[in-house]
């Protein structure tokens, strides 16, 4: 299978206070496809994301070598602004993070940040971002009310929403729907399934059977190295390494 | 359910002699400890109840319109006519002065501290230390150190200088107040804003101010509280008058000053005004408090528990 790939990871290395965590990872993800990480817990798979967007910075002792390019940027090249970097990949953390303001804030939050002023232009956006995550006909008239009082699952599809309002590439998700309920799951894995034909997505996840619903394409880490990795239907159906077979056999978890 | 949760959590404790020894022995623990918070507590609303019982009992029967609308007349202190709106509009400028000054440094160092902890522990963790050096100083040495330098600078007994000095007073108080609250920000919410694109100084501003504001706005009461409640700092800096304060370079009466001054008096109407003006006191901080709260309640719409 080719595909083209504008997310490129090359031999990173990532170590917290000298104890590695990843070793020696490179990956092409690609395109327009879902691309779930699995891997069994302290594996690396968190890291593997954060280390995507560059949120491994404010994290003391965190030492990160080798290259992750974007496009044709090196991200971990200091001469790159982080911001823009970030600005290109959503981010979808384990518990959804909302920010402590009203529902249309934020939506409006990231557009803002990057020079949206237009109050119409805002109100089009959110609304249309609010469709895309499905949450639209639940809020619609409630936009100013606080969103914290939103249920979990409607939370992290507004955090979904707000990602996609700073018109990302790349869509991360960091075990997106472990903190949700079975249906509110369903719901995200739905979105993330109708998004893959814009976006790039990478979803980090325990759940095997998740995996199995969603992913396009997996990468298989253990203990902080990528063991393998190709389309989905190869690598379920007929694993290279033991230890892949292991794992989804369920013999390591 | 209680009884259950209560043998579990004593699990873990030592390897007491026979099962019918334990629970006797656990059982007199609960109850010691019980009794200790009782009692406890009941010596904390007690001395509460004592302070402002007294000051109400005390200070009531001289408490009239003239105490709160008048300055010092001719004799006041020998107990004649006036009143102690001096004191009380010197410790509202003075320890709002103080305040707002405190506070436009406070609430950077404080965000600096935040921003730092997480890539730079160390520095963080000093400064941190000398701010509660800071705190432990007591304030006698702050009005020392405030009129030496006011004498170095050449500034006389003033409003300003006693701004100054409280502000100084304040500072690590407010300081260390808001960065506790900042703490309790989870990182989550801080990458969650830069993952958006924010810088870090944008994620302070618009994301942390706003999740912390409440809890700010406590720091900032504590401090004002420490502020308006002190006489020893503003003794030699912000010095005492008769007048209305009209000037940041005239001196300023203050309320703990007044109250010095006139429970030092031998004449017992004069003391019981000194009462009245605590209570009077009392009343400015609980006004202020309440006031602070139904804002905090106001601004915190949007906070997340």
């Amino acid at each position: 299978m080719t595909t083209s790939s504008h997310l490129r990871i090359r031999h990173l290395s990532v170590a917290f206070g000298g104890q590695s965590v990843l070793r020696d990872v490179s990956l092409d993800v690609p395109d327009r496809k879902i691309t779930v990480i699995i891997g069994p817990s302290g594996c690396g798979k968190t890291t593997l994301l954060k280390s995507l967007n560059r949120l491994l910075d404010s994290v003391e002792g965190a030492r990160v070598t080798g290259s992750i390019f974007v496009d044709e940027d090196d991200i971990n090249d200091p001469k790159v602004e982080v911001t823009r970097i970030r600005k290109k990949m959503g981010l979808l953390s384990q518990k959804p993070q909302v920010l402590p303001m009203s529902i249309f804030d934020n939506i409006a939050y990231g557009p803002r940040l990057h020079g949206v002023r237009n109050k119409a232009v805002l109100s089009a956006l959110v609304e249309k971002e609010l469709r895309a995550a499905g949450l639209w006909d639940e809020v619609k008239d409630r936009l100013h009310g606080p969103a914290s009082r939103l249920s979990v699952g409607q939370q992290q599809r507004l955090c979904l929403a707000r990602g996609l309002a700073v018109e990302p590439e790349i869509i991360l998700g960091d075990e997106p729907t472990s903190a949700l309920d079975p249906q509110s799951s369903r719901i995200v894995e739905q979105r993330l399934m109708a998004l893959k034909a814009d976006y790039t997505v990478i979803v980090v996840t325990h759940i095997l059977r998740q995996a199995r619903r969603i992913a396009d394409y997996i990468a298989f880490l253990y203990l902080g190295e990528l063991v393998e990795h190709g389309p989905a239907a190869e690598v379920f159906a007929a694993p290279r390494d033991a230890r892949t077979k292991a794992y989804l056999t369920g013999e390591i978890s | 359910m209680t009884r259950l949760y209560r043998r579990q959590s004593g699990m873990s404790g030592r390897r007491r002699p026979g099962p019918a020894m334990m629970g006797f022995r656990r059982r007199a623990e609960e109850r010691f400890f019980k009794a200790l918070m009782i009692v406890s507590t009941g010596i904390v609303m007690g001395s509460l109840l004592l302070i402002v019982g007294t000051i109400i009992v005390k200070g009531l029967p001289a408490l009239n319109l003239d105490m709160i609308t008048k300055t010092p007349q001719g004799g006041f202190y020998l107990g004649k006519e006036g009143g102690i709106l001096n004191a009380i509009l010197g410790s509202l400028y003075l320890a709002g002065g103080a305040t707002l000054l405190a506070l436009v440094l406070s609430l950077p160092l404080a965000l600096f501290l935040d921003l730092e902890a997480r890539t730079r522990t160390g520095a963080a963790a000093r400064l941190r230390f000398a701010l509660d050096v800071l705190w432990g100083i007591p304030s006698i040495v702050y009005g020392a150190f405030g009129f030496v330098l006011m004498a170095l600078v050449g500034l006389r007994t003033s409003l300003l200088a006693g701004i100054i000095v409280v502000a100084l007073l304040e500072l690590p108080i407010m300081t260390r107040a808001m960065d506790e609250v900042l703490r309790l920000v989870p990182d989550s919410l801080k990458d969650a804003s830069a993952s958006l694109g924010a810088t870090r100084l944008e994620t302070s501003l618009r994301v942390v101010l706003r999740q912390c504001l409440p809890g700010l706005l406590t720091a900032v009461l504590i401090a004002f509280g420490r502020g308006v409640g002190d006489a020893a700092s503003v003794l030699f800096t912000a010095g005492f008058t008769d007048n209305l304060p009209t000037s940041l370079f005239q001196p300023a009466a203050t309320l703990p000053l007044a109250i010095f001054f006139q429970l030092g008096t031998p004449f017992p109407e004069v003391r019981a005004r000194a009462y009245a003006s605590a209570a009077v006191l009392t009343l400015v901080i609980l006004i202020v408090s309440l006031a602070a709260r139904w804002l905090s309640r106001k601004l915190g719409k949007h906070t997340l528990s």
